[in-house]
């Protein structure tokens, strides 16, 4: 029989293709366990947590250990209310910033010609490579000079500029046709109109990826609320998750815990369900080839 | 007939310019060579990359050549850190650089290589169980702090309450529970494990968005070329056309490779136990925040941005488009 070549994307079911999901399936599962288990973990109540020999799946599903945590930030000093609202503010500003500077300076990085921009992407390029921790101390030091510590925009401004974001929207970028653009400018488009009306609407799918890496960094991060910001109205949910587990690291804090878990692994996922058919199928319907 | 194959391959990857000659039209627009509009649209990105980013890096590496406790006005010193980095550092050489390279060597190639394969496989199926795979195998990548350590603790618990230790036992491949966490011989083969099984980030993703677009014309092509098999497809009709999405995966993968310290901090503590599973970025750590040698932090930094570098010039030099 012939080979015929080209079996990318299947539009429906075939028999062939349970061999690949017989392969995958084993890796597959073990790869989900971890999730399942986080979700069944957050819903055990008190006896199955600590139960002997231990389980994986929840018997008694219960919203004990939500409710306890719930309870517990009502006696601290700062409402768990506040914690979420900094999270949620924080996290949406910056990615909207970000995705902002980060679609125009790829734009003209890659389509506009001026003096300085292939150093640019080179710096750029680097600083993807250094790692965070490493420039905490100067970076701290540069917040303090400016007067922003203790601000929300100590928050927001050091994670605006993510160089492996604008490093993906490039990439996209230089794979729209120049012959489009061309159009545009004989149509009697400005710079900014072709940015507006021709890039975005062909890399939305980049944009999409985009705002999931920085949604990750802004969502994750506690380098902030550790040690830029001191005031604790200020800090965020993420901060507030995690020292609730550390410090209850005794019994009564495992069920928080497990509840802190799930309620911090959701929105990642959530918003991944969401742009996921923008992240994967990405040119595939934007007219780009 | 394998010859027959070698001959006609290549002429598959040849039609490749044919399919996007856009690229050389560049010069055509934007006639102006200095267009100010370009500052203009850079200056946001530029001024926010210059204050938070550059200028951290650039004190960083001033901060290398001098002795600094993050309290005292640092003195410098020359290039003392770097000479203490590469003779002195008994720690670094002997369990902090040989973990970095095996850490590197297993999840960041091989998590790029799986996660190609598990990418490529995943786009033979169609659209639903495609989702649904994806789905679960990129939310790996997004269990962090909090999520990690009540999870792994559980699962890697020393005593007979740990799950693995619990089913180990009842297969009774195992008769005493393992202290997971705290024994060297365990600890770097967990922190391995758990990288890889978050390795299908971003990077994964972008490579399947690369197989879905590639052209399906070539495809065809391909086969009347005598394209054989699906792992001939692979090799001279896919990889080819999605060369920017192998880039950013591999960008992403030496990064992770390199930059991630936080699982062997969060399960086992920094620094860990005997160093078993003490990476670079752990060390850094260990310095600029538990000694505040803050000019052995930075010079310890600077190394591994050498390193990273070499890495990824490597990567773009094998996956970069030579127009």
């Amino acid at each position: 029989m012939a080979y015929k070549g080209k079996r990318i994307n299947p539009q429906k079911f075939e028999k062939s293709q349970l061999k690949i999901i017989a392969i995958i399936l084993p890796l597959v599962i073990f790869m989900a366990m971890p999730i399942v288990f986080i979700i069944n973990h957050a819903f055990k109540p008190m006896e199955e947590l600590f139960a002997f020999p231990p389980t994986f799946f929840v018997n008694n599903p219960t919203l004990d250990n939500f409710v306890k945590l719930g309870k517990f930030s009502d006696t601290a000093s700062i409402p768990l209310t506040r914690y979420i609202f900094n999270s949620i503010v924080v996290t949406g500003l910056t990615v909207g910033l970000s995705l902002l500077l980060t679609t125009l300076t790829a734009f003209a990085l890659s389509k506009l010609k001026f003096k300085g921009r292939s150093m640019m992407l080179q710096i750029n390029q680097i600083a993807i490579m250094f790692v965070a921790t490493a420039v905490l101390i100067p970076r701290y030091l540069v917040i303090c000079f400016f007067g922003i510590n203790n601000t929300m925009l100590a928050h927001i401004l050091p994670l605006v500029a993510l160089p492996v974001a604008l490093f993906l929207v490039k990439q996209f970028v230089d794979q729209v046709p120049d012959s489009l653009i061309e159009a545009a400018y004989i149509d009697g488009a400005t710079d900014f109109q072709v940015y507006r009306k021709v890039i975005i609407p062909m890399i939305k799918p980049a944009i999409a990826t985009a705002a999931i890496l920085v949604f990750q960094q802004v969502w994750t991060n506690m380098e902030t609320s550790n040690y830029f910001v001191e005031d604790e109205g200020l800090k965020t949910l993420t901060f507030y998750m995690n020292t609730l587990v550390n410090a209850n690291n005794a019994v009564a804090g495992q069920g928080m815990a497990a509840a802190a878990s799930l309620i911090m692994f959701l929105p990642n996922l959530i918003l991944f369900v969401i742009l996921q058919n923008k992240v994967m199928n990405t040119m595939a319907n934007s007219g780009i080839k | 007939m394998s010859e027959n194959l070698k001959d006609n391959a290549p002429q598959v990857v040849e039609t490749k310019p044919d399919v996007k000659p856009a690229k050389k039209k560049r010069n055509k627009i934007a006639k102006r060579e200095n267009n100010v509009n370009g500052y203009l649209f850079v200056l946001p990105y530029a001024l926010i990359f210059t204050i938070f980013i550059l200028i951290p890096v650039v004190l960083a590496v001033v901060l290398s050549f001098t002795n600094f406790n993050a309290l005292e006005w640092p003195d410098f010193v020359g290039f003392l850190n770097y000479i203490t980095l590469l003779t002195n550092d008994e720690v670094f050489m002997q369990y902090v650089l040989p973990n970095t390279v095996v850490y590197a060597v297993v999840v960041g190639v091989g998590g790029y290589v799986l996660s190609f394969i598990l990418a490529w496989a995943l786009c033979n199926l169609s659209k639903v169980p495609r989702t649904i795979f994806a789905l679960i195998l990129y939310s790996p990548s997004l269990t962090t702090g909090v999520a990690m350590t009540v999870l792994w603790k559980v699962i890697f618990s020393g005593d007979q309450t740990g799950l693995l230790n619990s089913w180990l036992m009842s297969l009774g491949i195992i008769t005493e529970p393992i202290i997971w966490l705290v024994s060297a011989d365990y600890v770097l083969p967990i922190v391995i494990i758990i990288g890889l099984w978050s390795s299908m980030g971003i990077g994964f993703l972008s490579m399947i968005a690369g197989i879905l677009n590639s052209d399906e014309s070539l495809y065809e092509a391909a086969a009347i070329d005598g394209v054989k098999n699906r792992f001939q497809e692979m090799i001279y009709v896919t990889i080819p056309q999605m060369k920017p999405q192998m880039l950013f995966a591999a960008v992403m993968a030496i990064v992770n490779a390199f930059q991630n310290g936080t699982i062997s901090a969060l399960l086992v503590g920094n620094p860990s136990p005997g160093y078993a599973s003490q990476l670079i970025v752990n060390h850094i750590e260990d310095y600029g925040f538990l000694r505040y040698e803050m000019g052995y932090a930075a010079a310890v930094s600077v190394a591994l941005l050498l390193i990273v570098q070499i890495f990824s010039k490597a990567a773009n030099a094998l996956l970069v488009e030579k127009d």
